[in-house]
């Protein structure tokens, strides 16, 4: 016995460190169908090293007060050595954070993947998702630039529109009458130490979730029906290290080479990564002529407008955008297809999905843009069409003609 | 109800009400501890004394002029109206939300056609009341604001577009569900405007 191998016994009898590399590595089988699509889970986990490690870094240099915080991100963008890298791949990497995240979601919907038994990794998903729009919100507002300032101050507005508790609710949330720095600091304690933990729990249990369950994959069928009879290794399965940690490694290198390429030639991607006016100081009584959410948000921000005032309140608008993300967690149960993959669903689903990209795509294109009658019109029109998609799910699926499912994955 | 354990019959009922009020009276502490934390988030002390009233000099505030100044980190906007704009705001009932101010975001005391204690000098919280952006003064009557020909003077909100006339008055059809806040406040003298307290008596 090699003295590694008897470090490693020394260590599997204190703590499994080889099961667990088994289990969720070299003995995890997943679907050898897996294509392009299924790169961005992974991609997904690199973003949020990145962003961790880039966001320690910054905060050795930022101060959350609002005194200081505008003059000591600039500080740190040009008097801090590679001070300037680390902000742009901070900032690019939440841009970037929500490109993956919304393609990983966009192949759960069109391969079935949040189908049963993989509700729960789903709904992980979906807190997930919550918790990085919440931590994307509460960073936006650390430069302490006026996009950063009076975005925050609509954000929290909104939650002043809940009837009868909203404006104590607003004030606590603010910790003063007005955005300030008792807000800036707060903000600043939930971007770096409470999110960050919840994020880093909840993708823990979404990948404990998905390795007891096991990959979906680009044809929705069970791979686990068809094993081995003496390995019990599913018939379809390959071991994720090293098939999959290989295959992975190339979607990493061309991520990089992207996300390198926006890092130093268009760190601000014109304005939609980094806004014009947040190079201008919070200034809480000067509203800049058209403030706009960073791209990400824009879909739910398009929902929120296009929502009019009812009974002398906007709490309706605020409702519609709540209500945009909570039916997200009830997929699982409002799809009665028969197949879980887009590649055996009926022209039906197929053309409801087309509408409800086209409308998300379009709600995010209308966000960005002033409001007028004509974009509020088509902003309705995108958004009936957004909550159909789910609400119309559980009858459209289930008189969708599908094709019959393959016994084995088709490669 | 039970079970044999050691000879000996356990009354597992008994166990379940331990279970019980164990995991109650420790829901109460953790509660408890809970309290302090999100009370701690409240204005402190010190942001609750920093909204002081706030003096201004309007002498120098032209007719047709407005002032903006910062009460409670809020701009609260002193706008001398003229008489061709003060002529302008009964003939727009028809497109306000709220003309005769019914909702209560005013004082009592500017619960009137001009919304203000002086019919000139209009005083209002300049955050709009849809969610909180500072509306832009497109004060000149029609084109001259860039905001169309039938344009009677007022504010415009650049979030969402909401309009207020010269009155801090919300249009219909627009997010804005109320009228702009007025603000507390008092005429010192002449030339001396308190913004934050009402007058005594008042």
């Amino acid at each position: 016995m090699s003295a590694l191998q008897k470090m490693m016994g020394w260590i599997d009898d204190r703590f499994p460190l080889t099961a667990t590399y088994k289990a969720h590595l070299s003995e995890y089988y997943a679907p050898k169908n897996f294509n392009f699509w299924y790169f961005f889970g992974s991609l997904a986990l690199l973003v949020l090293v990145l962003q961790i490690v880039t966001g320690i870094f910054l905060t050795m240099n930022y101060k959350p007060d609002a005194e200081l915080a505008f003059a000591s991100v600039e500080y740190i963008m040009r008097d801090v050595d590679w001070g300037w890298l680390i902000r742009y791949m901070h900032s690019t990497g939440a841009s970037m954070f929500f490109v993956v995240v919304y393609l990983h979601m966009f192949r759960g919907l069109m391969y079935g993947s949040y189908r049963k038994p993989r509700e729960l990794i789903w709904i992980f998903g979906v807190l997930i998702y919550l918790a990085l729009m919440a931590e994307a919100f509460l960073g936006y507002l650390l430069p302490w630039g006026q996009m950063s300032y009076w975005g925050a101050q609509v954000i929290v507005n909104l939650f002043a529109a809940v009837p009868f508790i909203g404006e104590d609710l607003s004030i606590w949330i603010r910790g003063d009458f007005v955005i300030g720095d008792a807000t800036l600091n707060r903000f600043f304690a939930f971007h770096v130490i409470a999110l960050p933990l919840v994020l880093i729990a909840l993708v823990a249990v979404h990948l404990v979730a998905l390795h007891e369950v096991g990959s979906n994959n680009p044809d929705g069928i069970e791979i686990k029906k068809h094993k081995d009879p003496e390995t019990h290794i599913p018939l379809d399965g390959i071991p994720f290290h090293p098939y999959y940690t290989v295959k992975d490694i190339v979607g990493v290198i061309v991520f990089l080479m992207v996300f390198s390429a926006i890092v130093f030639f268009a760190p601000e991607m014109g304005g939609y990564f980094l806004e014009a006016n947040n190079f201008v100081p919070a200034d809480p009584l000067k509203t800049p002529q058209h403030i706009a959410p960073l791209w990400y948000f824009t879909p739910f921000y398009a929902i929120l407008r296009a929502v009019p005032p009812l009974f002398g309140s906007q709490f309706p608008g605020v409702v519609a955008m709540g209500m945009s993300i909570v039916v997200m967690f009830f997929l699982p149960w409002l799809d009665r297809g028969k197949v879980k993959s887009i590649r055996y669903r009926g022209p039906i689903y197929k053309i409801m999905l087309a509408l409800f990209i086209v409308s998300f795509v379009g709600l995010g294109y209308l966000g960005l843009l002033p409001s007028t009658p004509v974009a509020t019109l088509v902003a309705q029109v995108f958004s009936v069409i957004y909550f159909l998609f789910f609400l119309l799910m559980p009858w459209y699926t289930s008189i969708d003609k599908t094709k019959p499912e393959p016994e084995r994955v088709t490669g | 109800m039970g079970q044999e354990a050691g000879g000996q019959k356990v009354d597992t009922n008994k166990r379940k009400f331990l279970i019980a009020a164990t995991s109650a009276v420790g829901a109460v502490a953790a509660a408890g501890v809970a309290i302090p934390l999100v009370l701690s988030m409240q204005p402190s002390a010190r942001a609750k004394a920093a909204g002081a009233p706030v003096e201004v000099d309007i002498s120098k505030v032209e007719p047709g002029m407005l002032l903006t100044v910062e009460w409670r980190g809020k701009p609260v906007w002193i706008l001398n109206r003229t008489k061709e704009m003060l002529d302008k705001l009964p003939t727009l009932n028809g497109i306000l939300a709220d003309p005769n101010s019914e909702m209560p975001q005013q004082p009592d005391y500017c619960q009137n056609a001009t919304r203000s204690i002086k019919p000139e000098l209009l005083v209002a919280v300049g955050i709009c009341t849809h969610l909180g952006c500072s509306p832009t003064e497109k004060l000149k009557l029609g084109g001259d604001s860039g905001m169309g020909a039938d344009w009677p003077g007022g504010f415009f909100c650049p979030c969402h577009g909401s309009k207020f006339d010269l009155a801090a008055r919300v249009f219909k059809g627009v997010p804005a569900p109320t009228n702009l806040v007025i603000p507390p406040h008092q005429y010192l003298s002449d030339a001396k405007l308190l913004i934050g307290v009402d007058a005594k008596g008042a």
